[in-house]
């Protein structure tokens, strides 16, 4: 597939060349920046839902019943579920499509899974870029699955516009490390579970804190507890899927309003920028460094004592980059 | 700059009946050998295989059968592969499959039979020979940058 037409599908919502993007992006292929580059200018236009919470939560089975919430809307829906890779094997095992089986033979969602892949921060590498290609694809709402393996999971914060922290009963310890970050982390705080024992004292000490640390500021979201029960298969059997819906438009909605949603924007740019600046530096810097010897004669420098990394990095770093400030 | 490709399977377990040990056996197997699988589970049409098979843009697809109803499963697979373009993708088997069915599976396009008690190693050196990609897996541009 030459690069002109796999835009071209893409941009006609073609799922084999979207996908095969997608595995470009991941595996960093040099294409694939460049195809990223018309891709780009097709998005920025789609409802962005980041969903974080501890493995096990519940988040992939709450995605199940919002994706069947928005196809009732006749939305278009992406699903990007990462998982954690084995820091020792490169491996991963993504399970996540599992719960989202119903959909697999609906044109109007498009799941991929996608493994760490040693990227801290709670997605991967190229998540940002699969969720571009899926805006590009046309999908009105893209849904973000964070691998939900600790508490920095901050990238998520960036990329989506609503934010759902899912937490359960039970999680104690948790929720106190959260209390004080609460306003930073979430939008909505969703109580998943919430047919197991301790879901009332849990929100109320959520909604507690959420007004202990209130701004009396107006135009200020205040963070909002849905509780919900996700685990039927049957969204009908389900508790809160509705209202957590609702919750999740009326904050859109608030963003638009109150024009929020062009602060979200710039800082998911801004998030982009710098990764992909770090890894053009850092490409640019080790291609111009191979084969030339520096590289070891800068470790033996300062094994001896003659030099140290950070002059090391400044001398490498200014004979790269011009030292100018840009105009 | 050469980034080694990371292998992506698709194991499932097509028909009504049946149990998923072996079929996350061998999912288990595969990531441990630093690939990254996406299991599917049970009950699987050969439709929502194909699907998500395209849309994962997988390099292989494993699909575990027991049921007895590999001559109608394996056909129709392979049929919509083509009709969705993963007609690049590798297609094996594993389950209870009788030997004297093997060369019908293997003349429509079934790569590679494995019998019941295959060691979970043969699979990994299978896919990894066939997919061009013998060494074991680094997480890219951590190690690979010394
Ligand atoms: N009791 C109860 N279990 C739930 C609920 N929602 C999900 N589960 C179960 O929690 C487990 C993990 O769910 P999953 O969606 O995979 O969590 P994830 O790891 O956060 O994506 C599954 O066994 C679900 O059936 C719920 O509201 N109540
Ligand atoms: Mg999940």
């Amino acid at each position: 597939m030459k690069p002109q037409e796999m835009v071209d599908r893409i941009l006609k919502a073609d799922r084999r060349a979207a996908a095969r993007l997608m595995t470009m992006v991941e595996d960093q292929s040099e294409l694939a920046s460049e195809i990223m580059k018309d891709i780009f200018a097709c998005t920025g236009r789609s409802m962005l839902i980041g969903v974080t919470g501890a493995g096990g939560s519940g988040k992939s089975s709450l995605i199940e019943h919002l994706i069947g919430r928005f196809r009732k809307d006749d939305k278009k829906v992406g699903v990007v579920a990462v998982d954690p890779s084995s820091p020792f094997s490169g491996g991963a095992l993504l399970g996540d499509r599992i719960r989202f089986q119903k959909y697999s033979l609906d044109d109007g969602v498009f799941i991929r899974s996608m493994g760490s892949r040693g990227y801290m921060g709670g997605l991967a590498r190229a998540s940002s870029d699969v969720v571009r290609i899926m805006e590009a694809m046309g999908n009105d709402v893209v849904i973000i699955e964070t691998l939900g393996a600790g508490q920095d999971e901050v990238d998520i914060i960036h990329i989506a516009q609503t934010c759902l922290l899912v937490l359960t009963p039970g999680m104690g310890d948790d929720i106190q490390a959260i209390k004080a970050g609460i306003m930073e982390i979430a939008d909505l705080i969703v109580l998943n579970k919430a047919d197991l024992e301790g879901a009332n004292s849990c929100i109320q000490s959520l909604e507690s804190a959420i007004h202990y640390n209130l701004k009396k500021d107006k135009d200020v979201w205040v963070p909002r507890v849905v509780p919900t029960i996700a685990s039927s298969m049957q969204t009908a059997e389900c508790e809160g899927i509705e209202d957590l819906y609702q919750n999740i438009m009326e904050h859109q909605a608030f963003l638009h309003k109150t024009r929020r949603i062009d602060t979200v924007h710039a800082k998911r740019i801004e998030q982009e920028l710098g990764l992909i600046f770090k890894d053009e530096v850092e490409k640019t810097v080790f291609a111009g460094l191979k084969g030339t010897g520096k590289k070891r004669e800068y470790i033996e420098s300062i094994i001896k004592g003659n030099n140290n990394p950070y002059s090391v990095v400044d001398e490498v770093l200014s004979t790269f980059l011009r030292t100018e400030k840009l105009e | 700059m050469t980034t080694k490709k990371t292998i992506r399977v698709l194991i499932a377990k097509p028909g009504l009946d049946g149990h998923d040990r072996g079929a996350k056996v061998v999912a288990r197997a595969l990531s441990d050998a630093g690939m990254e699988v996406i299991y599917l589970g049970l009950h699987q049409t050969p439709e929502m295989i194909v699907n998500t098979a395209a849309d994962e843009d997988v390099d292989a697809i494993g699909l575990s059968v027991l049921s007895g109803a590999h001559n109608t499963i394996f056909p129709r697979v392979i049929s919509l592969m083509k009709q969705k373009e993963v007609d690049d993708v590798l297609l094996f088997g594993g389950g209870t499959i009788p030997e004297k069915d093997h060369p019908f599976l293997k003349a429509e396009g079934v790569d590679r039979i494995f019998m019941p008690g295959t060691d979970t190693k043969e699979i990994v050196f299978y896919l990894q020979s066939a997919l061009n990609d013998s060494t074991p897996s680094v997480i890219e541009g951590t190690a690979s940058k010394s």
